[in-house]
């Protein structure tokens, strides 16, 4: 059996390479971003549709990557879109921001920059003030070399 | 505290969705990074954004650390009258950054 440089590297240490080469993998699952969805819809089914996530697909610089959703509504007092969450399926937390919405808002449209330790998916849930719920996702391949590390 | 920048209209068309731009520089820690012996850093970020428009409430955000640094946040807002747009940004120490501008209806 050839041994590689990890395994030499933790028998020199007195370790095992799950320990040491796992440790930093404390990042959320889908799981819990599907869970977290649950959580928001509350029993509620979770349409598909409606909403349009733009994230960059490949990002370079992992801490700000910019993402822009909007929700088709018309945003009047009896329809418009409450609030839209923004996860991230591959971070050591899923949630990433909320953006709470009123009619006053005129579009359900907003844009930010976001912080992703690896390539991963992006999931937007929006909820409308008649209690439906939507949601959409969208992969992004982060560079490798950049600042993952500093932000476990 | 830095002073926030903000881009939006200074006059508008009843009834019209204009776009406004908004981003305070704020480091963002977020709570999961560790010093050199291994301490980690406290979080501190902004949580709260909100906007108003003559003091109702048009758009707000909840954020977490995984927003990145000087948060940067775009948004709509439709003005159907002439008056004050004010942005509130909380941060978890409680320091509060708060700026306003005037738009016209013309």
């Amino acid at each position: 059996m050839n041994t590689t440089r990890r395994q030499l590297l933790c028998r020199t240490l007195g370790l095992s390479a799950s320990a040491v080469f796992t440790a930093n993998n404390a990042s959320a699952k889908p799981a819990d971003v599907a869970a977290a969805i649950k959580e928001i819809a509350a029993g509620s089914p979770v349409g598909e549709g409606r909403i349009t996530l733009k994230t960059p697909g490949t990002a370079e610089n992992s801490n700000s990557i910019p993402v822009s959703v909007t929700v088709e509504s018309p945003m009047t007092k009896d329809s418009y879109v409450e609030s839209v969450a923004i996860f991230a399926e591959g971070n050591q937390k899923p949630e990433v921001i909320t953006f709470n919405f009123t009619p006053a808002s005129g579009e359900a449209y907003a844009s930010t920059r976001i912080r992703l330790t690896e390539t991963q998916n992006v999931v937007a849930v929006a909820k409308m003030n008649d209690g439906s719920f939507f949601s959409a996702s969208s992969p992004v391949e982060v560079g490798t070399g950049s600042c993952a590390a500093e932000y476990k | 505290m830095a002073r926030p920048r903000l881009k939006l209209p200074k006059q508008a068309a009843a009834g019209e969705v204009i776009t406004i731009n908004t981003l305070l520089r704020h480091q963002m820690e977020s709570g999961l990074r560790t010093d050199k012996e291994g301490t980690v850093i406290p979080r501190n970020i902004i949580n709260k954004f909100e906007c108003l428009f003559n003091n109702t409430l048009v758009f707000s955000c909840d954020i977490e650390p995984a927003t990145a640094a000087s948060p940067y946040l775009e948004f709509r807002a439709r003005v159907e009258e002439s008056g004050t747009f004010k942005f509130i940004w909380t941060e978890d120490d409680g320091t509060v950054t708060e700026a306003e501008e005037a738009i016209e209806i013309s």
